[in-house]
């Protein structure tokens, strides 16, 4: 999914819509909400809000949305949604929990932007599209490395994104719980 | 408070409320949308068949380009064309699906690993003057993950190869993926289906580069051996005696 800008900004999109209005409508229906099934509830607002952008994508963004196939569906278990939800909308007033929503998607289409930037980049040679590097294939000089076009490379891409905040940031590194015992012999 | 928001009548209550408002959301988006939706399906097919047989879009303007165009559906039993079932309607995949429609194939004619083919096919014509001049030909078969359906356009003497295009597969992006790639699939563009005076089709693809000048063979994908077996083995099996072959033939006598 984050192998092409395009799609991962209908993505990132997609995501903080629905973000922001499950903790919208979870927030106006808070007081009303039995703690009993206060998970379910939350869940069935997100899984609505899922089914209809993805209806939406299928008729006005036909392209993308094939592209994203099973990936839009997902957002229904994407722990940010859920998170908010429970964290922050349930013991907030609407209005705050809308843009409570509309942050937390955000930052996350930051980092998701981050990855399919490099992803692009060094898997086709071409940002949203548009070529950067000429390809080999195409007559270019720059051969493709195909491990960023396959899935697991993501995985990387985040590891380095995470390496390089905390090297830059050092007070988000915590402190360390435990004391490593000397090396045995 | 917290004891009537809790208690059992209550969460029922909240329960039902909340599922009969989010069905009737859903389900309005659902049928709200569903004509964009069917016209975005059928307007993506038809964009695949113009491009398979070259013919530009002018403006945007599918609905023009594609008067050009007339579907006919082809009885693969005979090998000619058919007008029992309404071709607007028909559809292969649903009919492969149905036992009533299709016909099982043995392991021996299934080179293209499709297991069952739809009694009917719905070819795309384009007629001019003198005829047929150029014949859009649908093909799927398998690769290495996925069923790759495509179209394949031949000329007026159902032998050049005019197009070719698959517009769905989930082959590995990067190495079988690159079935998608512009220049792979302009190496097709004049390429002939079948050796002189023979029926058992000779394009397909071959291990590292054709040679220069060949007429049927075209480049191998690079690190992706078993995509590019699936394609030669479903363009020979759509081409072949169990495809197309027997419609071409009658085609090129002037009988269908």
């Amino acid at each position: 999914m984050t192998s092409s800008l395009n799609v991962t900004l209908v993505m990132c999109i997609a995501l903080t819509v629905v973000t922001a209005f499950s903790n919208f409508f979870i927030a106006l229906i808070r007081n009303q909400v039995p703690s009993s099934i206060r998970i379910i509830v939350q869940m069935i607002i997100i899984a609505s809000l899922v089914i209809v952008v993805d209806q939406v994508l299928k008729a006005y963004a036909y392209e993308v949305s094939k592209q994203l196939s099973v990936f839009v569906g997902l957002i229904i278990t994407n722990c940010i949604v859920m998170g908010r939800a429970e964290a922050f909308a349930m013991q907030n007033p609407p209005i705050p929990s809308f843009f409570d929503g509309i942050g937390n998607g955000l930052g996350y289409s930051v980092v998701l932007l981050f990855v399919a930037t490099v992803r692009e980049l060094l898997g086709s040679g071409s940002l949203f599209g548009f070529e950067i590097l000429p390809l080999v294939t195409n007559g270019g000089w720059y051969y493709s490395n195909g491990l960023m076009l396959l899935p697991p490379s993501a995985f990387f891409v985040i590891g380095g994104f995470i390496w390089l905040l905390r090297n830059s940031k050092i007070d988000q590194v915590e402190p360390v719980e435990y004391k490593l015992a000397a090396h045995t012999k | 408070m917290s004891n009537s928001k809790d208690s059992v009548s209550r969460t029922v209550m909240v329960a039902l409320v909340l599922c009969v408002v989010c069905s009737v959301i859903v389900s309005a988006a659902a049928v709200g949308l569903r004509d964009k939706q069917i016209a975005n399906a059928i307007n993506e097919k038809k964009m695949n068949i113009l491009a398979a047989a070259g013919i530009e879009v002018v403006d945007g303007d599918l609905a023009a380009a594609f008067t050009l165009i007339t579907p006919k559906l082809v009885d693969m039993r005979t090998g000619e064309f058919s007008t029992e079932l309404d071709v607007a309607t028909y559809d292969m995949r649903k009919a492969a699906k149905d036992p009533a429609q299709a016909r099982a194939l043995t392991s021996e004619q299934d080179i293209a690993s499709i297991r069952k083919q739809s009694l009917y096919s719905t070819v795309y014509l384009v007629e001019g003057e003198q005829g047929i001049e150029r014949i859009i030909l649908p093909v799927h078969g398998y690769g290495l993950w996925s069923t790759l359906y495509g179209f394949i356009a031949l000329e007026g003497d159902f032998n050049t190869v005019v197009g070719f295009g698959f517009y769905e597969h989930a082959e590995t992006p990067g190495l079988g993926g690159e079935v998608d790639n512009a220049k792979w699939k302009a190496q097709w563009v004049g390429k002939q289906v079948y050796a002189a005076g023979s029926i058992v089709p000779s394009i397909g693809l071959i291990k590292g580069k054709a040679p220069a000048g060949d007429l049927h063979k075209i480049d191998g994908l690079a690190g992706a051996t078993l995509t590019s077996n699936g394609v030669t083995n479903l363009v020979q099996f759509w081409l072949g005696e169990h495809g197309f072959a027997p419609l071409i033939a009658k085609l090129k006598a002037g009988e269908a």
